[in-house]
């Protein structure tokens, strides 16, 4: 891609922050700079030899409270391909109760001394817990309905790799903005690189004070797509679908659904993302989601390299003896 | 429908009233293609249009035809009841000439597909315009709400959870939130269910009758969280039913707040009270229940000063089976469509309602809150017209009933007040005689 880009101004600078628990509190220096990061780690996936060795010797430990395919093997490729030791912990919901226990399972892990703790929860707030209770560095890879912060970095990146920068884009966030922690790290994440976000849905599911977060509001779709350079589909959970947030699937389909004839009012060049895993034919139109604007596949890419950036800029500050 | 397009029609030497206008004056109506070319005292300033036939009202009113938006139908389901051609015959020699029918059937219509069969059922057999109100939540049940955007597309112009009200705040709540999104009403039976769990006007008559009673802080309460919760969501909301002094008080306060928040009443608790039930006559038990007279007057005076938006008639065809029972046993529900304006004239010839304001409530402002084209006599509007005699005395008979179902509340009653004649789209479908 031979687009200028908005880069962070100088070569690299250290990442500040010892954990990773959300966009929120970054700078947009420290955001490009780790766009950066992942630039170059794009290029090191890209190649046959996939591996450095900057966490050689470091453990990583995922922390899964909550399933997950995608993000769990993304953080677990990232991390083996810098040489770390990786491992796996999932630990059912049902098994676990909150408060207590979660302090429990951080005492016992800590007690292995990782030096990475990547921890996915369905509590918001689980992860800034568990943070304080441990002296290695932590990644949210998902706390709640709260944030996603590598999930907002890897989005950025495949917009900046098409864009060539975040800045002045119109960017549409569409769908379930009420429980999703991918809407909120993205709302600060494009804010804080200047975009211009709006988010689309029925008053149903957008937060209350949603109308103070840095973004236009629209129910209708067509209206919030008029003009957009990226249209960001967000998963819908089935059971919102019963009746108590929206009617129905069917209903949903016909005025929030991303298909051709919706996706027509946006741009021309406009871009259409998904954090996966997708609801074809709910939120979005199987046509739409497999078409040539769709950068859906790329994003995956994307999540390797963001997680290798983040987890590299993290190791720089663990303690070497 | 050019093929049979009615002849032009004009009703002259009337006294005009168009509410949305503020007129009340000597003049004509001038009808052709089912519409209004002219009303007022200038209609007939450029002559009769060719060919018309000419009706000499003789000092009569012709207003707009009336705009009832509670009614019940028996179609689909209880046919027995009251079918869609039976109530419109009712509603025709009632004068009213548009009714929204509630979605309490067998099934519920809260699937756009039943709303089309009742347009369909209507354009086939009634002869007044219909327009169906569809249901809130799935089967009336108060739980998940149904799909507002597909039903008010298929033509539902308002949506209702019937003569039951939505127990759970949070789900009212996002029914408020989410039809805000489609410009959509939401209209409430307003009684708190736990609360309510008697069948007559709780209070020293309940008791000396051994009856238990629906306290009216039961409505109170509803009404009062609904305004909070149309607060919270700016939505559009309309109290179908109040009945009590407080209830009033309450929109008068609401409306005050600038809250999108309209009130109606029935016929029944503006010319009625808790006395007139006399020996456990069941035709009087309806909900909410006749109150007392100073909630009656109350109501009357909301009216007058406007907290009331609009009247219906609260139509609800009950037969012998649901009604010829031991009063807790028997079903709500009276009939009112043939005697809404003759019960609501009552008011004017008490001197308590003038006559703008009592047809403003059963005219343009219901057809305004919905969003229909009706409730006027403007120029290009549809041609619905009621002609009647405000003072011309009778008597309700049973055997002149046009309704199905003959559960009415004014059986034997004597009215001053007839209509002589409806219009619907500029065609005669009722004359009186």
């Amino acid at each position: 891609m031979a687009l200028m880009r908005e880069t962070a101004s100088s070569p690299l600078p250290s990442f500040p922050h010892r954990h990773l628990l959300g966009i929120e509190g970054l700078q947009p220096h420290e955001i490009l700079g780790l766009l950066d990061r992942a630039d170059e780690a794009v290029e090191i996936s890209r190649q046959v030899n996939k591996k450095k060795s900057v966490l050689s010797g470091r453990t990583q430990i995922n922390l899964f409270f909550e399933a997950s395919t995608r993000t769990q093997s993304s953080f677990e490729i990232a991390g083996k391909r810098l040489g770390a030791d990786v491992m796996n912990m999932s630990v059912s919901t049902s098994s676990v109760k909150k408060g207590e226990t979660l302090i429990d399972t951080a005492a016992t892990l800590n007690a292995m001394h990782p030096d990475l703790l990547v921890v996915r929860h369905h509590a918001a707030g689980a992860v800034h817990l568990l943070a304080r209770k441990v002296s290695c560095s932590v990644v949210n890879a998902g706390d709640g309905p709260h944030e996603h912060p590598t999930q907002a970095l890897l989005d950025a990146l495949t917009i900046r790799r098409h864009k060539g920068k975040i800045a002045r884009l119109t960017v549409a966030i569409c769908g379930d903005i009420a429980h999703s922690r991918v809407a909120r790290s993205n709302i600060i994440l494009l804010n804080a690189l200047g975009a211009r976000v709006r988010v689309v849905a029925p008053s149903t599911l957008l937060p209350s004070g949603i109308h103070q977060m840095g973004v236009e509001v629209f129910h209708d779709m067509r209206e919030g797509l008029k003009g957009a350079d990226i249209v960001m589909m967000l998963r819908i959970q089935r059971e919102r679908m019963n009746g108590a947030f929206i009617p129905s699937v069917r209903e949903y389909y016909r005025y929030y659904g991303l298909d051709a004839e919706k996706l027509s009012y946006a741009n021309d060049d406009a871009l259409v993302m998904h954090p996966g895993p997708m609801n074809r034919g709910v939120e979005i139109d199987p046509a739409v989601a497999d078409g040539p604007q769709s950068l859906i596949r790329e994003q995956v890419e994307m999540g390797v390299a963001v997680r290798m950036a983040v987890l590299e800029a993290l190791a720089e500050h663990l303690p070497n003896k | 429908m050019a093929v049979d397009a009615p002849k032009p029609l004009v009703l002259s030497n009337a006294r005009v009233i168009d509410p949305a206008r503020g007129l009340d004056a000597p003049g004509s109506v001038i009808i052709a293609d089912g519409t209004i070319l002219a009303a007022g005292p200038e209609a007939a300033n450029q002559g009769f249009p060719y060919g018309a036939d000419v009706v000499d009202c003789a000092g009569a009113i012709a207003a707009p035809g009336l705009v009832d938006m509670c009614v019940s139908v028996g179609e689909p389901g209880a046919e027995h009841r009251e079918t869609l051609a039976s109530a419109s015959e009712a509603a025709a020699a009632g004068g009213v000439t548009t009714i929204c029918t509630m979605p309490e059937t067998d099934p519920v219509i809260d699937d756009p597909a039943l709303v089309d069969f009742i347009l369909r059922r209507a354009r086939d057999t009634a002869s007044v315009n219909v327009h169906p109100l569809a249901a809130l939540t799935k089967g009336l049940k108060g739980e998940e709400m149904t799909e507002i955007g597909l039903l008010q597309e298929a033509g539902a112009v308002a949506f209702t959870n019937g003569h039951s009200s939505v127990r759970n705040a949070q789900i009212m709540r996002r029914m408020l939130t989410y039809a805000r999104d489609f410009d959509a009403l939401v209209i409430h039976h307003t009684e708190d269910p736990d609360l309510a769990g008697g069948v007559m006007n709780a209070g020293l008559n309940a008791t000396w009758k051994g009856l238990s009673g629906v306290p009216r802080e039961a409505e109170i309460i509803m009404i009062e969280r609904d305004l909070r919760l149309v607060g919270m969501s700016r939505g559009k909301y309309h109290a179908n039913l109040i009945s009590t002094l407080d209830s009033a008080d309450a929109i008068r306060i609401g409306k005050t707040r600038g809250l999108d928040i309209t009130a109606g009443v029935s016929i029944n608790h503006l010319t009625q009270n808790e006395n007139d039930i006399g020996p456990y006559r069941t035709f009087f038990k309806m909900s909410p229940p006749l109150r007392s007279e100073d909630d009656r007057q109350a109501m009357i005076a909301a009216v007058a000063d406007g907290t009331i938006d609009i009247i219906v008639s609260n139509h609800d065809p009950q037969d012998v089976e649901t009604k010829r029972h031991p009063w807790a046993e028997a079903e709500d529900g009276a009939i009112g469509l043939e005697t809404l304006l003759a019960a609501a004239l009552r008011l004017y010839h008490s001197e308590q309602v003038d006559l703008l304001t009592l047809l403003a409530a059963m005219t343009y402002r219901p057809a305004d809150r919905l969003g229909i084209d009706a409730g006027r006599l403007a120029a290009g509007a549809p041609a619905d017209v009621v002609v009647f005699d405000p003072d011309r005395p009778w008597v309700l008979e049973k055997s002149a009933i046009k309704s199905r179902s003959k559960n009415s509340p004014f059986e034997d009653a004597r009215f001053s007040g007839r209509v002589l004649r409806t219009v619907v789209a500029g065609r005669t479908v009722y004359l009186h005689g």
